[in-house]
């Protein structure tokens, strides 16, 4: 544990510890501005071994958090990795030391919008300073350098999580030994960036947003925010698998009503998603996070060559994509293979065949299982760990 | 699967393990195509290489990957092009030349990212394939050979001697090369190439540039 006294670290009362960093650690944001003082908070599960050399950093999605193998303090659900974390299961609490911290500009007790501004006394709001993906990977190596932890065995994560999985590898190579970027891209492509400003746009044109200022006033922006999640729910499927769900049949009723009704299951399902996602997320987060997410771009970053993001990697990878999934297609995912290729990286890549679009990554795969467990195994015997 | 713990470790199929005994121990290895993982599981776990594969099928990269092999789905068509020069020590293509569309360019670009390449092919000079087409008039089909015409992948057949012509046109040292006959006994090919690409089923080279 560091031993700057600026430091703290607590439990709160939903169970997520937090760490927060003073003058000692600012978070220098891409941006330009700096965090003096910052909040991280973070789930962690098993034990860190006596090397410090255990430890699994687990990123979580643009509408993730750090509960991703705990109830929900919210909605009450099971952890959103729940099916691959635990003692004996793919990533084995048993064995591994597991860390799942909120990204920063994320709205579940790390420092972001909905947090206190110290200089205002007054929530951050649309005043708080854009950030990056690299932000939050700067971050979490303060959290992981807090622990003690020099490197760590693993960084994993989907979609947005597989970006700060690339980041780290890229930033930090002689601070991870593997690496692996599920559902992702090096960067996110025209359409990506289109469909989150519907997302944004949702957001700002609610009155009930007032101009970013909401918490202040006691309000919510309930609509904007549902609506974005319903444009962003439509992204993580696939047309089959929507198709097999709900097909065009009616919601409880044999015929179309001649109004603007839920009339067919799937807008019942989409609005259902809308209004329970409002109950545990921020709409500024929402602003935030997802920008961080249209500012990536590894090649950019690294002189407009991908390659560049990876010279001399040590870090060994394994890039997963699914057949179904055209929000991080496998060709994106074969753009990160082509660079880490053009260096002879240690680089494993399967395509999974599934036709449950971007979320087949958070569900219950058997294929994907597999390859994930295999790499870890594989990893772990590199690594000195099996 | 096809992880293999060390203590039961079986053993491989003779055109592999001839393959594997001309790899150096510790080396880096890249086996292109390389299935199910087999010789790559071999070469790490006995030989402690640092070994990559590529594997067009995904059955294949999936069961590699399983097991612990860092193997990636692509396709040596056209991803070879992605590594840089004389990235490995040793560059495998394992009975996959004779489905290539361009042999050439893929014997090119093993030497390039490569400093050496072990290269092995069904012979087309073999005397039961010369006689099927001699007495029967028929394309092959055997063992080694098991396809119809019309389904087979193996679209650019040659004979040990085509092999050793190319290689010399594409000035390619050959630095050792054996042939397997039908019982898997070695035939040298450089002191008795008639012999060798009558009775070779399948060729095995390890090449370099000169």
């Amino acid at each position: 544990m560091s031993t700057n006294d600026t430091t703290q670290s607590e439990k709160t009362q939903d169970s997520s510890q937090k760490v927060t960093f003073g003058s000692e650690a600012p978070l220098r944001l891409d941006c330009g501005v700096e965090l003096k003082n910052h909040t991280i908070a973070f789930e962690a599960y098993g034990t860190l071994n006596e090397q410090k050399n255990n430890a699994i950093l687990i990123c979580h999605a643009l509408t993730g958090d750090q509960y991703v193998a705990s109830p929900h303090p919210i909605t009450k659900k099971p952890g959103w990795w729940d099916i691959v974390i635990g003692p004996g299961k793919i990533f084995d609490t048993d064995k591994y030391f597991i860390i799942c911290p909120n990204v920063i500009g994320g709205c579940m007790g790390t420092t972001g919008p909905k947090e206190i501004n110290p200089d205002t006394g007054k929530p951050w709001g649309v005043e708080f300073p854009v950030i990056t993906i690299p932000d939050m990977v700067r971050q979490q190596a303060l959290l992981i350098s807090h622990f003690g932890i020099d490197k760590l065995f693993m960084v994993v994560g989907g979609s947005m999580g597989g970006m700060q999985a690339l980041e780290w590898a890229s930033t930090y190579p002689d601070r991870v030994f593997a690496s692996i970027p599920i559902a992702t891209a090096p960067h996110h492509s025209a359409q990506n960036i289109a469909l989150y400003e519907v997302g944004r746009q949702a957001i700002m044109a609610d009155p009930e947003w007032c101009d970013g200022k909401y918490l202040e006033q006691g309000r919510t922006p309930k609509r904007g925010l549902s609506v974005a999640r319903m444009a962003g729910h439509i992204t993580y499927l696939s047309e089959a698998s929507l198709q097999q769900k709900f097909g065009r049949r009616l919601q409880d009723r044999h015929e179309v009503t001649f109004g603007f009704d839920a009339d067919f299951q799937v807008e019942s399902y989409l609005r259902h998603q809308g209004s329970t996602f409002v109950d545990r997320f921020d709409a500024n987060s929402y602003l935030y996070v997802s920008r961080a997410m249209d500012y990536f771009d590894l090649a950019g970053n690294n002189g407009g060559v991908l390659a560049n993001a990876f010279k001399d990697t040590p870090v060994r990878f394994c890039v997963i994509s699914f057949t179904s999934d055209w929000h991080y297609p496998t060709a994106e995912s074969r753009l990160t293979v082509k660079a880490l290729n053009a260096v002879a990286a240690n680089v494993s890549f399967a395509e999974i065949e599934s036709d449950k679009g971007h979320d087949a990554f958070l569900l219950d795969e058997p294929e994907f299982h597999n390859v994930l467990s295999g790499f870890i195994n594989g990893a772990a015997k590199h690594w000195g760990l099996s | 699967m096809n992880m293999l713990s060390d203590t039961n470790r079986k053993s491989i199929r003779v055109d592999l393990q001839l393959m594997a005994d001309m790899i150096e121990p510790g080396t880096r290895v890249l086996d292109v195509g390389c299935g199910e993982g087999e010789l790559l599981d071999y070469l790490v776990n006995t030989k402690g290489v640092d070994a990559r594969g590529i594997e067009l099928s995904t059955d294949g990269v999936n069961a590699c990957v399983s097991a612990g092999l860092p193997v990636i789905q692509g396709d040596a068509e056209t991803d070879l092009i992605d590594y840089p020069d004389q990235a490995f020590d040793y560059v495998i293509l394992s009975q996959t030349l004779q489905a290539m569309m361009s042999p050439k360019e893929a014997l090119n670009q093993l030497l390039r990212i490569g400093k050496r390449a072990i290269v092995s092919f069904p012979n087309f000079g073999h005397w039961r394939v010369r006689w099927e087409l001699f007495a029967k008039g028929k394309m092959p089909v055997n063992e080694t050979l098991a396809y119809q015409w019309y389904d087979t992948p193996n679209i650019h057949f040659c004979t040990i001697k085509d092999f050793i012509v190319l290689c010399d046109e594409l000035g390619i040292t050959i630095e050792r090369s054996i042939a397997l006959d039908h019982q898997g006994n070695i035939r040298r090919i450089r002191s008795r190439l008639f012999a060798a690409n009558l009775f070779g089923e399948q060729g095995v080279f390890l090449l370099s540039r000169r």
